[in-house]
């Protein structure tokens, strides 16, 4: 695919993420703190999330089995979640964790198990969607161009600074 | 190529996540070029200090230890297992020979009664994650106010009543201060607590 339609597609793909709210200003922060010394800093930072999202999913899943839930611990899981998602801007995700944790602390099993089921729907959405991202970041750099900067103004207006 | 005054400065970063300490990292060295070493625990941060179990309440020397580092600012997350950020405030402001290193509190909660807690503790700051480039401003004033408590205690024979003066009215200001950051946080929407504790511009 030619450059310009790559960088256009991005522009388009990225913009979608943060109306619809997948995304925050927290991601934002984010690549701000990528440059030529960091050039991977964004990637690295959210394979993390991945990693201890992952863990912590088939973790919940395991706490809430049980004959007598935890329900300490799954509200400590679903702290940890919801913090790290917070911390890259995955708002959606958070936002689910938040309500989460309500059911924890009503010690409401099925509504918990509910909650999970949503959370862990987030949560795989917003990671085929950044995978989505970094793709086409990757096929941008290697079209020889530069990856636009969305400009996140307030929550609904998004603009690019740069192509 | 222009030595920036503030690499001199060390931060020391305590979290037990490794996402988080990443981050922090990351946002210590972008905003300011601070010398960073991150800890995953309260333990590993006191020895980091120097300072050893045994050790909590010397009444030693005021020059620190032989074998430790030394760190100008501590900035920790709240919610640790085993020792908490809180645990870790009141072992640093307990001991004489690190009580005056500033440290500064994260936590991805916000709760008055805790953040109320750390700040009559001796925390200067108390950060609401996720930490932000804009809260790293806020350090500068605390890391050259500890700065400046280290030269005045290494220099205490000469005269003491020089042009210290800043330092003093700014703990007045601390007080008031933290009183006003209750109400601020009703207001503010992002719930972004913040206030400094001097007037003091960083360059």
């Amino acid at each position: 695919m030619e450059l310009g339609s790559l960088q256009r597609r991005y522009i388009d793909f990225t913009s979608a993420l943060f109306r619809e709210g997948f995304l925050d200003n927290q991601y934002t922060q984010l690549q701000q703190l990528q440059d030529e010394s960091n050039p991977e800093f964004v990637l690295e930072v959210v394979t993390l999330f991945f990693e201890d999202s992952e863990k912590l999913l088939n973790e919940l899943s395991r706490t809430l089995d049980q004959q007598v839930v935890d329900f300490k611990k799954v509200d400590a899981h679903v702290h940890q979640l919801k913090g790290s998602s917070a911390s890259i801007g995955a708002q959606r995700v958070k936002n689910v964790c938040m309500a989460f944790r309500n059911c924890c602390e009503e010690r409401n099993q099925e509504g918990c198990l509910r909650w999970l089921q949503q959370v862990r729907q987030e949560y795989f959405l917003v990671k085929s969607k950044l995978e989505t991202l970094f793709r086409l970041e990757k096929q941008i750099l290697a079209a020889g161009g530069s990856v636009p900067v969305l400009c996140f103004l307030w929550p609904t207006h998004v603009e690019t600074l740069s192509v | 190529m222009a030595v920036d005054a503030e690499a001199q400065f060390h931060v020391l970063a305590v979290d037990d996540s490794l996402m988080d300490r990443k981050l922090i990292e990351r946002l210590l060295k972008t905003s300011s070029s601070f010398q960073v070493t991150t800890v995953d625990s309260g333990s590993k941060a006191l020895e980091v200090l120097g300072l050893k179990e045994e050790d909590q309440t010397s009444t030693s020397a005021l020059s620190p230890q032989h074998n430790e580092i030394e760190v100008n600012l501590v900035i920790t997350d709240y919610c640790m297992p085993g020792m908490t950020g809180y645990d870790l405030l009141k072992k640093i402001k307990e001991s004489s020979s690190l009580k005056d290193i500033p440290v500064v509190i994260m936590s991805s909660e916000n709760v008055p009664s805790r953040i109320n807690r750390c700040l009559e503790g001796g925390a200067e700051e108390f950060f609401l994650k996720p930490v932000q480039l804009s809260d790293m401003r806020r350090l500068g004033p605390h890391i050259l106010k500890g700065k400046h408590k280290e030269q005045q205690q290494l220099h205490q024979e000469e005269n003491s009543n020089t042009n210290h003066t800043i330092m003093g009215s700014s703990n007045n200001n601390n007080m008031s201060n933290k009183r006003k950051v209750m109400d601020e946080e009703i207001l503010s929407d992002r719930t972004r607590l913040g206030f400094s504790s001097s007037s003091l511009n960083l360059i």
